[in-house]
């Protein structure tokens, strides 16, 4: 057991920081440490430009999607450089996050399932952030049940034709492609039925439509699909597995999701730490210590079981479906730490905003933790995931299990 | 980095596990929990002769000098297999408490004897209700003579040795407390069992009446020394926690595969997968909180306070958590003294009290973090 870095990874280390040092969009390093889940926001600037100019420039020096291959826009690193990357970045990685659904799902995708010509095409402006990417998978009518999707993908020459509706779709109002997940058999059961292919959102026939979501933001959409054309050589994978593929999209998702949910904890501890109670400091209270030192365990769980995933990772072993542990205990503590930190506010907890104590830093992130426990697989999808794939246990019972899709009932949103 | 056991402590491990799994099956677990003998002299004779006692004692005092590491995987294996011997108390309190504090005279004496299964140690700290405090020490040294009670002291019936806790000042501050060492088989101690949650462990009152002790380090240095013992100790038993919190989910989760009911496995319900998978959480959760207490402790980090701290609750939890459920899981079954469940139950109940309770344990991380930041 060993934390000190290699003399590879000090070195490493040493030239990631000195660039990181001379580059960074310093100007927003404030802000962009004091935000948290719910709430990035740059005052004065569209924070969507500041990240794609910080993702660009480290492309051109080549610090990018670091642990993909150099021709497609990364730079061949080991995960431990991805990894000490991370930590040198520090609240710039904040603004990778409009690239995570690209980098973390998207391109994985691709790089397992596209043309050679295709990757070589579309993988480096996705590393550079000149190019954004969605995930057009969720619908009305399949979210957990991803499978149980309805969007039609029709052969019709070297073309073919897409018509059906996708939902929550993330990012869809400023992506310029998305992997798509379709049907092409309805007569045979459902998980048969299903092929993946990535398109151009500036495709005719494509409706993007912003959804205002529960904490006020508009950060997904619906996306309607008329006639839209997909030529056949943009297909990932064979017709009719798009299941298997989409299965590589969600393993990575797991893990690049797993790896980039905060806890909440740090902004609690720190607030407990210089708030004042009726009868005193907060850190003092022994009911508050208590809370505190619960979820302390808990953030440091995550926090070293991620380190242990990395040294798994660093000696070649691949993501399992035990990752899917960090949505799963960051997602309910990052609701449940906010929940508290606006209790010890007393009725001025109420107060969201910047009106509010810390600029409504808790307050948003309380709105916004409900989507973090969904998104991404359910609190209940991941306890099936580990009960299923890492304890062995018996999967559940379906009825929908060699019926063809055309003859299971469905019922979507209303 | 490299977060994670080497091979050679992955091996280690595994030998103790097909060790322990042959020398403490549940039934010779049974034999102790049942009152027959106070602890397995068998299988602590069999722990002696493969190194186990003496792994993390260096050679010179008569161990292996392996490290602490190699302590950590074996006391996984020791809480896994439930073993009824006084590893804790002797080798995670008494013989740290020794090779932090003790002269090498006294080091010579014991440290060799514990290696070999010669002799078992304990630490004489509570004195009744309440958490570990200076406060909460009574009982008086003088003159080189004790006088007090101590209780509960973990295996105080069968230890040779106790490292005792002892107020020396009156100052009102830490430094009025100064650690003795007492050989148990010479005059001026009574000892008397007392019943307690988990009958494989042993727990006594032992009361000191003008007995003779000898000081272990200096005069004052005691409540210093016995922080540094508790969080070493803290490590020690998270990894016992641990290997504890692990077969309990196990059991579930092999009954849940077994067990029919409404004519399919019950660990084919929703309710009681997820039940298990909550239970395999706070597992990983205390295990990954467990390595870094290990690392903290194997290379004497400043980090081991709020490490020891952290492992400590994380691993409590997870092993009450787990021991509770996997009694949930076998329904009737799992309340009967015939199955094994309500073992580990008593155990995690035991352990979450013996350096201290959790809501101690929840202070003192607090403390420590506080410390941290501040400097
Ligand atoms: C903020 C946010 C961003 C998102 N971004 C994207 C995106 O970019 N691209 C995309 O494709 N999708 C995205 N999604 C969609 C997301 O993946 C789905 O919302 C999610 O998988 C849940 O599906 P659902 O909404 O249909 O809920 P449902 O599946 O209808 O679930 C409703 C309830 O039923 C429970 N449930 C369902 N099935 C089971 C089961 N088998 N066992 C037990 N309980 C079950 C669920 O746990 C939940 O409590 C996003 C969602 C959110 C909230």
């Amino acid at each position: 057991m060993n934390f000190d870095d290699t003399p590879q990874e000090a070195e490493f280390r040493a030239i990631a920081r000195a660039w990181i040092s001379a580059n960074a969009p310093r100007q927003y390093e404030e802000e962009l440490r004091k935000s948290s889940l719910g709430r990035t926001v740059l005052k004065n600037a569209n924070i969507l430009e500041v990240a794609k100019a910080w993702q660009k420039k480290k492309a051109d020096a080549g610090w990018a999607c670091l642990h993909w291959p150099k021709e497609y826009g990364g730079r061949g690193s080991s995960p431990i450089e991805r990894v000490i990357w991370q930590q040198e970045e520090g609240p710039f990685g904040q603004l990778s996050r409009m690239f995570i659904i690209g980098h973390g799902m998207c391109g994985p995708t691709m790089m397992a399932f596209a043309r050679e010509e295709h990757k070589r095409t579309y993988l480096p402006p996705l590393a550079s952030g000149e190019k954004v990417w969605c995930q057009l998978f969720s619908e009305p009518a399949g979210g957990s049940d991803v499978a149980g999707l309805r969007t039609r993908a029709e052969k019709d020459g070297d073309d073919w034709v897409i018509n059906g509706q996708k939902i929550w779709t993330s990012g869809a109002h400023y992506s310029d492609y998305g992997i798509l997940l379709t049907r092409t058999d309805p007569t045979v059961p459902k998980h048969k039925g299903l092929t993946m292919f990535f398109l151009d959102m500036k495709s005719p026939g494509v409706e993007v439509r912003p959804i205002k979501q529960a904490s006020g933001a508009s950060d997904f959409n619906e996306v309607y699909f008329t006639n839209v054309r997909i030529p056949d050589h943009q297909r990932l994978g064979e017709v009719g597995d798009g299941w298997n593929v989409s299965l590589t999209t969600l393993m990575n998702e797991r893990s690049a999701i797993g790896a980039a949910v905060s806890t909440g904890f740090p902004e609690l501890f720190e607030y407990c730490s210089s708030l004042m109670l009726d009868d005193g400091p907060a850190i003092e209270d022994r009911a508050v210590r208590s809370k505190l030192a619960n979820w302390a365990v808990k953030a440091s769980g995550l926090k070293y079981t991620s380190m242990r995933a990395i040294s798994a990772l660093s000696k070649g072993e691949r993501p399992g479906p035990e990752n899917s542990i960090g949505k799963l205990v960051a997602g309910s503590m990052i609701q449940d730490v906010a929940t508290y930190a606006l209790d010890l506010q007393g009725a001025a907890g109420v107060v969201s905003g910047e009106d509010g104590e810390l600029a409504g830093r808790f307050q948003a992130m309380l709105l916004r933790a409900p989507g973090t426990r969904v998104e991404g697989g359910t609190d209940e999808i991941m306890r099936n995931i580990i009960a299923e794939r890492v304890l062995g246990l018996p999967g559940d019972i379906r009825v929908d299990k060699d019926v063809p899709f055309n003859k299971i009932p469905t019922r979507g949103r209303k | 980095m490299n977060f994670d056991f080497s091979d050679d402590q992955k091996q280690l491990r595994d030998q103790a596990r097909k060790f322990l799994t042959e020398k403490c099956s549940p039934k010779a677990v049974r034999i102790v929990l049942d009152g027959k003998a106070p602890y397995d002299k068998e299988l602590w004779k069999g722990l002696a002769e493969m190194g186990f006692l003496g792994v993390a004692i260096p050679e010179e005092f008569g161990g292996a000098g392996a490290g602490h590491l190699e302590l950590c995987v074996i006391a996984e294996e020791m809480g896994r297999a439930n073993a009824p011997v006084p590893f804790s108390s002797t080798v995670y309190l008494a013989a740290e408490a020794l090779l932090i504090a003790g002269s090498d005279t006294q080091k010579k004496k014991w440290l060799p004897a514990i290696a070999e299964g010669e002799a078992i140690g304990t630490l004489a700290l509570f004195e009744g209700k309440g958490n570990p405090s200076p406060k909460n020490v009574k009982l008086t040294a003088a003159n080189g003579v004790l006088n007090g009670v101590k209780k509960p002291v973990a295996d105080g019936a069968i230890a040779d040795f106790a490292v005792v806790a002892a107020r020396t000042g009156s100052s009102g501050r830490d430094n009025d407390i100064s650690l003795f060492l007492v050989d148990l088989k010479a005059g001026g101690v009574e000892v008397k069992s007392l019943t307690n949650l988990d009958p494989t462990r042993g727990q006594a009152e032992i009361t000191f009446r003008d007995c003779k002790a000898e000081p272990l380090g200096a005069a004052g240095e005691g409540w210093s020394i016995l922080t540094q013992v508790l969080d070493r100790a803290a490590v020690l038993c998270a990894f016992e926690q641990v290997g504890g919190s692990d077969r309990a989910l196990e059991m579930g989760r092999d009954y849940a595969l077994d067990r029919i009911a409404f004519g399919r496995p019950i660990g084919s319900f929703q309710a009681g997968k997820h039940m298990l998978a909550d239970m395999y959480v706070s597992a990983t959760l205390a295990r990954s909180n467990s390595y870094y207490g290990a690392w903290a402790l194997s290379t004497n980090a400043a980090e081991l306070p709020e490490a020891a701290a952290a492992a400590r609750i994380s691993a409590t939890q997870a092993f009450q958590h787990c021991a509770k459920n996997n009694i949930q899981v076998h329904g009737g079954m799992g309340f009967t003294w015939e199955f094994d469940c309500h073992m580990y139950y008593r155990r995690a109940n035991a352990m979450a009290l013996g350096l201290g309770s959790l809501s101690y344990w929840e202070d003192q991380l607090i403390d420590r973090m506080r410390k941290k930041n501040a400097a």
